[in-house]
């Protein structure tokens, strides 16, 4: 393993003093001594200790829930179940965009009532004065059940006389499972199949995922003196603030949740985790509580990522181009809604990928299960529909007997194209550079020798970054100058990891010209920083980087007026760097920023300012063809892998793994590096190993034994090749990076696999098994 | 339950707590303040709350705290400070191996326990060492190359760490063969 960084300045983009370059971290001293605090690292005076007793069944009649035993245990505090609750449903819409393109009455219950729909449903909360009096109070509730009928597999659900899971309906129509659909219809299909010269049709599955954050669900709660209910959590949207308001049913400016460091998020910290259960705790306590998961709590009741299986019916000509493309995606929301219909939408609108095809059909939908519900995970749906749709180019290419890069090439998006839902992409598309450079970076093909076959793959892809653009976006930062020079920036940004805070410092480095340790950065707070929405949908340094960069540009333009005085001459002759305004052309004549913002104080001058960055807001698309603006922009990339492929055992291991993506502008290129290098390993995990397995509604997988993620000696060599087009929507022209980076990966394993042995697994994960099964096959 | 007094000395500190003897090291630990030391699963899988008892790595998951009486118990906050950071630790800074950081702690000290058996390790063994400490975020690569440069500025200059560096406000004296942070005399492991 060594460190592999290309970073080409292709479009000759200028030097920037230190946006763009790999500094240390402003939060990396802090995780390797120790001093970096996590929500569960908090306790507080006469905290009481909290435990979630979970539904034993997937599905089930709660006939009686018995607590007088729990109660009447000394050393509990407290003891709530369903009916002890103001309110019984926890909104799980995305806040603020209740009701689109989703059926009411099928969030989940905050405490299950009457029935059960998945096995680890929350049935009652305790909170006692230790851990183990909370537990041995959990052991005395009983709960009668009466098994319910079940459906597990969505194809089963989808059909007439299934058991319903949720019973409520769209307008005007019976009860079924199905609890989001959406559709594309682009062009003429029928007349662009009449064109294709060959026809591939193939079907791609993919498993329920778990995020295995290695920090598990941890929070702490109480309530002040000025009756503010408060909530200390790991998570990525401090904005539920207002869901568990309407929830507990106490005015919204009486919830002030703040996060800490999260210890991983990938989407599975977007969803209300232990928030709600905190806050009723707390209340009815009037006492600090503080509820942390275990592992097994972890895995089998938070969301899962998506699985799909995916139809593809492509139409093409002999010389590779497709003429028509029709997309069937049927997704397993499991017992409960959550964000599975804005997932959904996702691989809806990337369906057929980053290639420009003009006659279209998608249609998607998500069903209901009795499985664990699945939810938002890095890549949201995009990530499942690219696994579909660049292992199935690959299997075009195969039909025609073409090389499955000139395949691509035929077809790709350029720049200037407009997406599958007829948006306009503003943004330069540079997938042929990717390809190429991803491909040119696999070098000297490794040997194959007896047994061991090597197999080589790409992938390439489109995948947005910033919200959906009907959400209408928004993000606040408010940046100041200390009269000692050093800057604050305030932003409600919860980070989970990749560098969400340093972004921020390292933009206002760059503005304000002081170096990026003199840069604080306040975060995550929802009473206490500016809200800056959700650290979700690769929009961070998009959105709060974008109300940074406006921040404290005003605070430049503040300082450099000022200075243009005492210089006498305009504020475009000056430039701020290394903590002091000089002249651009004669940079003796320079003044410490610490005495400019003395002069500044003393004359009353803003020395901060409060910005509010706005995404494009767009109306919803056509609800019959899938035709509009979706998205603020798209990153596009390419991810190489070679690997081998032991044909006596099966067994893959991946040699070289290469991700060349255009970032638009890298912020810090060791942040960038280590999105990709993440993503990669990740990817992997996805195409070898992951899988939570669920089977008649029983996670089998519920240990970090049994869901394997990969270890260090699972990681092949990876380079990670930044390419800056300069063309993104983020500050500097930077584009979102953190889910795009684990997008490509898993398909392309899947085609250096096939590729490898001559024959394709059609499901993830690829395992020994599978992959002999698919080495026999080839050989009848 | 029998309730026991235990002794515990961590990071140069000694404490004293009734202890139940099923509660695992990583429980008393934390409950004592040692919040670096992290809890990711309670069952050996994935090496977050690793710490050194005496100079063997261990998951603190996995050890019952009656058990581990009388041998210096070392976490990652008593390896360095951000004034003296070891030089794993800052190594681990300059090549940007952490991301969330939650697995951090265990994995710096899983370098420091191969390091201390194998000052010049082979690339092979920092896999092997690392391998038991789950990291979801970074692809371990950065991880890898900062225990390789640690592991040769160790060999050059010594990480002034043989002796376990006390907290600040320690209750024990410092030990007397203690070697400064500062003192780069250049001892060859």
């Amino acid at each position: 393993m060594s460190i592999q960084i290309e970073q080409p300045n292709v479009a000759q983009l200028p030097e920037l003093r230190q946006v763009g370059k790999p500094l240390p971290r402003i939060d990396a001293m802090g995780k390797v001594i120790g001093t970096t605090k996590y929500a569960g690292d908090y306790v507080m005076p006469n905290m009481l200790h909290a435990k979630v007793l979970r539904s034993n069944y997937p599905s089930a009649k709660i006939l009686r829930v018995d607590v007088s035993k729990a109660r009447a245990l000394s050393g509990v505090a407290c003891v709530l179940t369903a009916d002890d609750l103001p309110g019984d449903a926890m909104a799980t819409d995305i806040p603020g965009v209740t009701g689109t393109a989703k059926r009411a009455g099928t969030d989940a219950p905050i405490l299950a009532k009457d029935r059960v729909r998945f096995m680890g449903e929350a049935i009652a909360l305790i909170a006692a004065e230790s851990l183990d009096f909370a537990e041995r109070a959990a052991d005395l509730i009983q709960v009668e059940y009466e098994p319910y009928p079940a459906v597990f597999d969505p194809l089963e659900a989808m059909q007439p006389g299934a058991p319903i899971v949720t019973a409520s309906a769209f307008p005007g129509e019976e009860p079924d499972n199905i609890v989001s659909r959406w559709r594309i219809r682009k062009g003429d299909v029928e007349a662009g199949m009449r064109a294709a010269e060959v026809i591939v049709e193939r079907t791609y599955r993919m498993p329920f995922i778990d995020h295995a954050y290695l920090e598990p669900e941890a929070g702490l709660a109480w309530v002040d003196e000025n009756d503010v209910l408060n909530i200390r959590v790991s998570t990525q949207v401090v904005e539920h603030f207002r869901s568990i308001a309407a929830a507990l049913k106490i005015p919204q400016n009486k919830v002030h949740t703040m996060g800490a460091m999260v210890g991983g998020g990938f989407g599975g910290k977007e969803d209300m985790n232990v928030e709600l259960f905190l806050g009723l705790l707390a209340l009815k306590t009037r006492r600090p509580v503080r509820l942390i998961y275990s592992r097994e709590e972890s895995i089998v009741a938070h969301s899962k990522r998506h699985p799909f299986i995916i139809t593809h019916r492509t139409g093409v000509t002999r010389n590779g181009r497709i003429t028509a493309s029709i997309v069937k995606m049927v997704a397993d929301s499991g017992a409960y809604v959550y964000l599975s219909p804005y997932v959904l939408l996702y691989a809806v609108a990337t369906a057929v990928g980053p290639y420009r095809i003009h006659h279209v059909n998608v249609d998607g939908v998500a069903v209901a299960t009795n499985n664990t519900f699945t939810s938002a995970m890095r890549g949201f749906g995009a990530a499942q529909s690219c696994v579909a749709y660049e292992q199935h180019m690959d299997e075009i290419a195969k039909e025609l007997q073409i090389e499955p890069r000139e395949l691509r090439r035929i077809n790709y998006l350029k720049t200037g194209d407009t997406t599958v839902t007829g948006q306009p992409i503003q943004s330069a598309v540079w997938l042929e550079e990717s390809q190429q450079r991803a491909w040119e970076a696999l070098g000297e093909r490794t040997p194959e020798s007896e047994h061991m076959k090597i197999g080589r793959g790409i992938a390439s892809y489109i995948q947005s970054y910033g919200r959906i653009t009907w959400f209408h976006d928004t993000s606040q930062a408010w940046v100041g100058v200390e009269m000692d020079g050093s800057v604050v920036v305030r932003c409600g940004v919860p980070d989970i990891g990749g560098g969400q805070m340093n972004t921020l410092a390292q933009i206002a480095a760059e503005v304000l010209g002081v170096p990026l340790n003199e840069i604080a950065v306040y975060g995550t707070d929802s009473a206490l920083t500016p809200l800056a929405g959700t650290t979700t949908a690769t929009r961070q340094m998009y959105m709060s980087g974008n109300a940074t960069y406006q921040a404290a540009g005003s605070v430049r333009k503040t300082l450099l007026d000022r200075a243009a005085q005492y210089f006498e001459t305009e504020p475009d002759e000056l430039d701020l760097a290394n903590s002091t305004v000089f002249v651009k052309s004669d940079p003796s004549q320079s003044l410490p920023l610490k005495q400019l913002i003395t002069v500044c104080a003393a004359e009353g001058l803003p020395r901060s300012n409060l910005s509010l960055f706005k995404a494009p807001f767009t109306e919803k698309l056509d609800p019959e063809t899938g035709q509009g603006n979706l998205f603020p922009d798209y990153t596009f990339g390419t991810h190489a892998i070679e690997c081998a492929v032991d044909m006596e055992t099966g067994e893959v291991k991946i040699l070289k793994s290469v991700g060349a993506h255009d970032v638009g502008r890298a912020i810090n290129s060791a942040a960038v590096a280590g999105q990709i290098e993440g993503g990669s390993a990740m990817g992997i995990g996805y195409a070898l190993m992951e899988d939570v397995q669920i089977v008649n509604g029983i996670t089998r997988a519920a240990t970090l034994a049994e869901y394997l993620i990969p270890t260090a000696s699972d990681i092949p060599e990876t380079r990670a090749i930044i390419l800056e087009s300069g063309s993104g929507m983020g500050p500097f022209g930077a584009k979102g990076i953190g889910e795009p980076s684990l997008t490509p990966v898993a398909p392309a394993i899947a085609n250096a696999v096939a590729d490898a042995i001559g024959a394709r697994v059609d499901s993830l994960p690829l395992t020994p098994e599978k992959v002999l099964a698919a080495i026999d096959r080839a050989k009848l | 339950m029998n309730l026991k007094i235990v002794t515990l000395q961590v990071n140069g500190r000694t404490h004293q707590v009734a202890l139940a003897p099923n509660v695992t090291l990583l429980y008393a630990l934390r409950d004592l303040g040692y919040t670096d030391v992290k809890n990711g699963c309670e069952k050996g899988d994935c090496g977050a709350c690793t710490v050194m008892l005496g100079d063997k790595i261990i998951n603190s998951c996995l050890m019952l705290a009656w058990l581990a009486e009388d041998k210096p118990i070392l976490t990652v906050a008593g390896l360095g400070t951000a004034e003296h950071p070891h030089p794993l630790q800052q190594a681990f800074v300059d090549f940007g191996a952490a991301q969330c950081g939650y697995c951090i702690p265990g994995m710096i000290l899983s370098a420091k326990g191969l390091l201390d058996e194998h000052p010049q390790p082979s690339d092979e063994e920092i896999r092997e060492a690392i391998s038991g400490n789950l990291c979801r975020c970074t692809g371990y690569i950065r991880a890898f190359e900062a225990i390789r440069a640690a592991a040769e500025q160790i060999a050059l200059q010594g990480d002034g760490q043989r002796v376990m560096h006390p907290l600040p406000g320690a209750m024990e004296e410092e030990p007397a063969n203690v070697i400064p942070q500062d003192d780069s005399r250049g001892v060859i492991e």
